[in-house]
């Protein structure tokens, strides 16, 4: 699998968020920082969606690499409890079917589903889904 | 230095689309008309603080203007850039080094939602490839989780466009002068839900140039002493959700950078936001005017359904809101949006507002900017 970038997921199976907590504080962000004052931590695959849209039109290259042909896809923060709420594509749901508070889980989508070898990216989708 | 900074010569380019004209002469063009305004010559201003974000550098202005030798800084500070050119003006002229300069901002983007890059905002480069360096993005998951937690409608938003574009119908700097019905702005297709196309403003361009004294200088000149009671600056706390921001602390979005540059403004001019006659709050789109009414003290959080639906925020209500139309109807040209909000002010506390006056002789006015990635500036004047 070819994950967008180095480092923002685990090679676990099923894969997990790898967030960042800050070893002062305890503050957990989303991706880990590259800075000595954060060590690397596996984040919970499960969570429940605390807010979203619905992004319709195709957003501008650079810096987007998705797929010329748009078509509109949901995002959404996700809160992992007691860690943190992190941003990711929400997948597997009906635009009309979302709701704030729904329970979800991490998978991978690819960020161009026509692609041969797709660059794949974290999504969420509605807990307990067929895989 | 005794007394206030006062504001003593205002100057605007309409804003909008201007093909043939550069952000700069935008600009030059607006200076030139606050200059006339205050009634003195350009050798006369003593510094000058200009903001563009993606027009040029300001301070190349001094070509036209005239090469006077004068102290001119440029700033750049996301969306808040023409709010911190007025706060370091002000300074400026508090710090007793000098009596007389100049605050301008000016701006000219290209078509098309601002596309940022990942690496301006110390983000990693997958970020913005999967899609998610987008400012309308992020005001819409914004307002979808504050709709949530506080029981406002999209009507609301609507409303919000409706008085914008009502109230910009005369405001002759504003660019969208026609009036927009309810059913439209509901049912113009979505840009990002629950936005539809009437409730996000455009990046534009446009100019506006002030002209800043001392309260001693400002007796001489013989103007109406338009006060600046209070500018502040901030930029986030913990807590705060920002635009592009992977994530978020768990029961964040609550603390902002406009709760704390509102309150230090409040604390500096010594008054509360129940005083205040008028205000000017960004409005990048409907749902931020609508927290914006909340973070700045004016109401509570979920107040703002009432208010909205009992007309509290038109011109003749309790505290009338965006009186130009704001950044709906006149665009984001960054680098001079926040002047316009203190142009708007001062044209309202001199009485000059034409059919946009606000009734009763107003004698305080209160503006606010916000901006990537979690920056703040508010005014309060006073006449």
């Amino acid at each position: 699998m070819r994950v967008i970038a180095e480092g923002i997921v685990t090679e676990d199976l099923p894969p997990r968020l790898i967030g960042g907590r800050e070893r002062a504080t305890g503050r957990v962000v989303f991706p880990c920082p590259d800075a000595s004052t954060y060590e690397p931590v596996a984040l919970s695959r499960t969570g429940t969606l605390w807010s979203y849209t619905i992004q319709r039109y195709r957003p501008k290259s650079p810096p987007y690499a998705g797929p010329e042909a748009f078509r509109p896809w949901p995002v959404g923060y996700v809160e992992l409890a007691g860690e943190v709420i992190v941003e990711a594509r929400l997948a597997d749901v009906a635009f009309e079917d979302i709701r704030i508070g729904m329970p979800l889980e991490l998978t991978m989508i690819p960020l161009d589903p026509e692609a041969a070898e797709p660059v794949m990216i974290p999504a969420f989708r509605p807990a307990g889904a067929a895989a | 230095m005794s007394g206030d900074v006062c504001i003593v010569g205002v100057g605007i380019h309409p804003f909008g689309r201007t093909d043939g004209l550069s952000g700069l002469d935008q600009g030059v063009f607006a200076v030139r008309q606050a200059l006339a305004d205050a009634g003195i010559d350009w050798p006369q201003v003593q510094f000058a603080y200009g903001s563009s974000d993606a027009a040029g550098n300001p301070d190349t202005m001094v070509e036209r203007l005239g090469l006077t030798g004068v102290q001119f800084i440029n700033v750049r500070n996301g969306c808040a850039a023409g709010g911190s050119a007025l706060f370091s003006a002000q300074m400026a002229i508090k710090s007793g080094e000098f009596e007389i300069g100049l605050a301008v901002g000016f701006d000219k983007h290209p078509r098309g939602a601002f596309n940022a890059m990942p690496a301006e905002y110390n983000l990693p480069d997958w970020y913005g490839e999967a899609g998610y360096m987008i400012t309308t993005q992020f005001f819409a998951a914004k307002i979808m989780r504050y709709m949530h937690e506080h029981g406002i409608s999209q009507t609301s938003l609507a409303r919000v466009a409706n008085k914008a574009f009502r109230n910009a119908v005369h405001a002759p700097h504003a660019w969208r002068r026609e009036p927009v019905d309810m059913e439209t702005i509901l049912e113009a297709p979505l840009v990002s839900d629950p936005y539809t196309k009437y409730m996000f403003c455009s990046p534009a361009e446009g100019g506006v140039a002030l002209i800043l004294a001392s309260e001693k200088k400002a007796r001489e000149l013989g103007k109406p002493l338009v006060r600046l009671k209070a500018a502040t600056m901030r930029t986030r706390p913990p807590k705060s959700f920002e635009v592009f921001a992977p994530s978020i602390d768990i029961g964040g979005g609550t603390a902002t950078a406009t709760r704390i540059a509102s309150a230090d403004a409040f604390r500096m001019a010594g008054i509360g936001p129940e005083d205040i006659a008028l205000a000017q709050l960004q409005d990048t789109e409907c749902g931020a005017e609508i927290m914006h009414m909340a973070e700045n003290g004016f109401c509570k959080d979920g107040e703002q359904e009432a208010w909205l639906e009992q007309g509290r925020t038109e011109i003749g209500g309790a505290l009338p809101v965006n009186t130009d139309g704001g950044c709906l109807a006149c665009g984001e040209p960054i680098g001079a949006s926040g002047l316009r909000q203190v142009y708007e002010n001062v044209v309202q506390l001199r009485g000059d507002g034409g059919g946009r006056q606000v009734p009763g002789n107003p004698k305080t006015a209160y503006s606010h900017v916000y901006g990537a990635p979690g920056v703040s500036a508010v005014t309060i004047l006073e006449r």
